[in-house]
């Protein structure tokens, strides 16, 4: 036993060595726990639903529930960067929205219409990154100022769509929503593709471990020469980005767009991350758990659908299953900080 | 000195015992079979290591943590814990190192936070206890109002509320964690006329501490506790620093500093007229040379921290031209510094330095991210290479690269910190308070690897507000006084480095004497 945390004493070797390879195996479950993070939590939930009902684990509803699950995968995503560095991004779904209203209506103007896709990706991006620079600059707290943003950006939306409800029923980037590659939709493969590119970036980059070291201690990583406004603007602008990303996914499944599209959608996205074992106050967390947490919700919210629970219900059981997620999520980290 | 000498019991049993007290955490026994005895009317000195076990110990008396097994006896009754308020009402106050007083509140709302006295059952009775808060303060002889907001007071008497919210739970035993920890000089004198008071009036009071010297001005006995070991306790008359270090170490500390004095080689650093605007650094001018440790000294204060930030890039300063080689220096933020090779290993380790979540491994090469990349892209295999020699070569004690550093004792955090800063091979390091809170074996492990640095020719700014540490280790040192560097010792100026010529420019002793002071 030589990697212990003190050296045993020759008198008590045999006692503390089995407490100390006790300790070991205990430790050794606790990292695979943590390495699994929420999947058995999804994989109990999918095995009752499949007892339950005989709908559930068909090739079509699978595929279904992926679907259903994207959008919120693509904000949660962009979600994951922002609570990673100890913040929060309540404009998510306001974002959404307003994109969502951006690509149809650039959709709509012959000449352009091709720039739908990047305008709305970059009109995501920019208020990710203002909202981003207000944070790391002014030093405003991230709730306060995407709070604004939110009520401002959906504002924004209203007026983009006039009103209204904005259609375009031969949008050139309909294949989005609606096209399939083999079996699987569009929407799947680029969700997906969102989470390896996030988690390649969060894991696999110096800029990933610089979101940790923000996340986790500003004070010190600014200490050690890490550029804490560049790494923040980085991360908002990262959840604009997605969040525009998700705006325009939304809008090619509808084929249209309005200003109340993507209301409440910041609360699923944050249910996912922190349902993915991300800590609130940053610096722990991965975007794996966030895809996850994510289907945990898509998947009950179709099983109960398919149940026919009624949608009240459905309400009350998801938000108990969060909250009994998460206090299993402090039972398993308990006893890590000392 | 020392108002009491009597060593031992002034009743016939003790107040309380900790018998065969045991405590694990994940992959740490922190406690084994540990028993301990304090008796009414006694300071009992705790002392060890930090990662002895000592705050564990308090925490399972405190209630704040279970013991796995053994008995807590208190005046003969077995007792048990299960919250801090059970502790408190069965008469165990705690004053923690961190004081925990409301700001907004009065100190008499301090005093009976959560237990305020009513009148019909719901008012709160403000001025019944202002009464009784104030009777307690002038038993303990404080010098403000039971009807003061708390955020007015200082430290120190802050520290008395604490004391007297002990008091009006009755507290039979009274546990003092590094209590003059933030005091000044002064303000632990008068601590120490409270702590004999409440000795005298028969409270069994359990001081933890570091310092000797306040150990041998207080305690009637002292208890030694080393790698969760209880090793045995010490009479009065037994005192000893040798001993005591013995016993909490383990070996004898052959020579301690082991320092051979460097010929300073030509200047590296030099700074010129830096004032950071707000009057906490005025004017500072020094040059820093290679090979050589450079001693800040001063009291707590004095403006030492403040001139290394300043240095370093951490705060915005209003004037002052930093010169590295010869070469002017654009120091804007620690970004800057950090390319120019200066590092800066931070006071504040948690708050500061370590990145308490991440794992070891990460904690060591977070500097060297862009050497072990190409394209932003990690490079696993050489950053865990990395990792590895520092791991190896700092001895640092950790269960793999990928333990969180905050499972990880001080010392072997402070060494995360020094092994990233040394990755990038920095010009000028700057050390403060590198040893605070790091246990006496990684102190010494410090102090060579100072040496070895100085000798691959690095210099070193080294600030410390322990004396016998600077005089120790430095082959120069600038004293510091509010604000102001008030003088020099060691070097060329023919002044030997002793803890009475430091104190001499630190305080205001000779200040007329040696500066121009205003």
């Amino acid at each position: 036993m030589s990697s212990g945390v003190h050296q045993p004493m020759a008198t008590e070797a045999t006692t503390d060595t089995s407490a100390l390879a006790a300790a070991k195996r205990k430790e050794f479950t606790r990292s695979m726990i943590e390495l699994a993070g929420m999947l058995p939590v999804l994989i109990v939930i999918c095995i009752l639903f499949a007892v339950l009902t005989p709908n559930f684990l068909t090739q079509n509803n699978i595929v279904n529930v992926v679907r259903q699950a994207s959008i919120n995968i693509v904000l949660a995503a962009g979600m994951t960067f922002v609570i990673l560095t100890g913040g929060i991004d309540l404009a998510v779904g306001s974002v959404l929205g307003f994109t969502a209203v951006i690509a149809v209506v650039v959709s709509l103007i012959p000449s352009i219409s091709w720039a739908a896709v990047p305008v709305a990706l970059l009109a995501g991006l920019l208020v990710g990154v203002l909202t981003g620079a207000i944070i790391a600059y002014i030093g405003l707290p991230p709730f306060i100022v995407t709070l604004g943003t939110y009520t401002a950006i959906r504002g924004a939306a209203y007026l983009a769509a006039g009103a209204t409800t904005v259609i375009n029923s031969k949008m050139s980037f309909a294949w989005i929503g609606n096209g399939y590659v083999g079996p699987v939709p569009w929407l799947v493969v680029i969700a997906l593709l969102t989470i390896a590119v996030s988690a390649f970036i969060l894991h696999r980059t110096i800029l990933g471990v610089h979101v940790y070291a923000v996340g986790g201690n500003a004070q010190a990583a600014r200490l050690t020469g890490i550029a804490v406004p560049f790494v923040l603007i980085f991360a908002y602008g990262v959840s604009g980005l997605l969040s525009g990303l998700a705006g325009v996914m939304s809008a090619s499944r509808l084929y249209s767009a309005q200003g109340q599209l993507g209301i409440g959608y910041e609360l699923d996205a944050i249910a996912a991350v922190i349902l993915g074992g991300t800590s609130f106050v940053g610096g722990i967390g991965t975007v794996f758990g966030t895809l996850i947490g994510a289907l945990i919700i898509a998947v009950l919210n179709n099983g109960l659908t398919l149940m026919n629970v009624s949608f009240y219900w459905q309400l009350v059981i998801k938000g108990a299953v969060i909250i009994l997620a998460v206090m299993l999520d402090k039972l398993r980290t308990r006893g890590q900080a000392g | 000195m020392s108002t009491s000498t009597k060593a031992g019991p002034s009743s016939d049993r003790p107040i309380l015992e900790l018998r065969q007290i045991c405590k694990s955490f994940p992959g740490v026994r922190v406690l084994k079979s540990v028993g301990l005895s304090v008796w009414p009317g006694e300071v009992h000195a705790f002392m060890g290591e930090n990662g002895a076990g000592k705050s564990t110990l308090m925490k399972i008396l405190a209630g704040a943590y279970r013991a796995d097994s053994g008995e807590i006896i208190l005046d003969g009754k077995p007792v048990q814990f299960r919250t801090p308020h059970e502790a408190r009402v069965a008469g165990i106050g705690i004053i923690y190192q961190e004081l925990t007083v409301a700001p907004n509140l009065t100190v008499s709302g301090n005093v009976f936070l959560g237990s305020e006295l009513k009148r019909f059952g719901f008012i709160k009775d403000t001025a019944e206890m202002d009464r009784k808060t104030q009777e307690v303060l002038n038993r303990l002889g404080a010098r403000f109002k039971a009807t003061e907001r708390a955020a007015r007071l200082a430290v120190a008497e802050q520290q008395q509320v604490e004391i007297a919210r002990a008091l009006f739970y009755k507290s039979r035993v009274l546990v003092m964690d590094e209590p003059t920890a933030a005091l000044s000089d002064r303000e632990t004198d008068r601590l120490f006329e409270v702590v004999r008071q409440l000795r005298s009036e028969g409270l069994a009071i359990i001081y933890i501490s570091h310092r000797m010297a306040e150990v041998y001005e207080l305690a009637d006995r002292l208890s030694v506790l080393r790698d969760g070991e209880y090793v045995g306790e010490l009479k009065r008359s037994e005192f000893s620093a040798d001993k005591v270090i013995e016993m909490m170490v383990g070996r004898r500390l052959e020579d301690f500093y082991e320092h051979t004095r460097h010929s300073a080689g030509r200047v590296v650093l030099e700074v010129k007229n830096m004032s950071d605007g707000n009057n906490r650094v005025k004017n500072a001018n020094f040059q820093l040379r290679q090979g050589e440790v450079l001693g800040l000294a001063g009291l707590v204060g004095a403006g030492r921290t403040e001139l290394a930030r300043l240095i370093f890039g951490a705060d915005k300063r209003k004037s002052g031209e930093i010169y590295l080689d010869g070469k002017k220096l654009q120091i804007n933020q620690p970004k800057d510094a950090m390319r120019a090779g200066i590092g800066y290993v931070p006071e504040d380790r948690k708050l500061q330095g370590v990145f308490l979540q991440m794992s070891s491994g990460e904690n060591i090469t977070l500097n060297i991210l862009g050497r072990c990349s190409s394209g932003g892209v990690l490079n696993f295999k050489k950053l865990t290479e990395r990792a590895n020699a520092e791991v190896k070569a700092m001895r640092v004690r950790t269960a793999s690269l990928k333990q969180r550093a905050g499972g990880l004792s001080g010392g072997n955090q402070q060494k995360l910190l020094l092994a990233r800063w040394l990755e990038i091979n920095p010009r000028v390091l700057i050390l403060d308070e590198p040893t605070r809170g790091v246990d006496v074996g990684a102190k010494a492990e410090i102090y060579a690897l100072i040496q070895q640095l100085l000798e691959k020719g690095m210099a070193v700014l080294f600030i410390s507000s322990e004396l016998p540490e600077i005089v120790g280790v430095c082959d120069r040192v600038l004293v510091m006084r509010e604000g102001e560097i008030t003088g020099e010792v060691g070097g060329e100026t023919g002044i030997e480095i002793t803890q009475q010529n430091i104190m001499k420019f630190a305080t205001d002793v000779i200040r007329s004497a040696s500066t121009n002071g205003h």
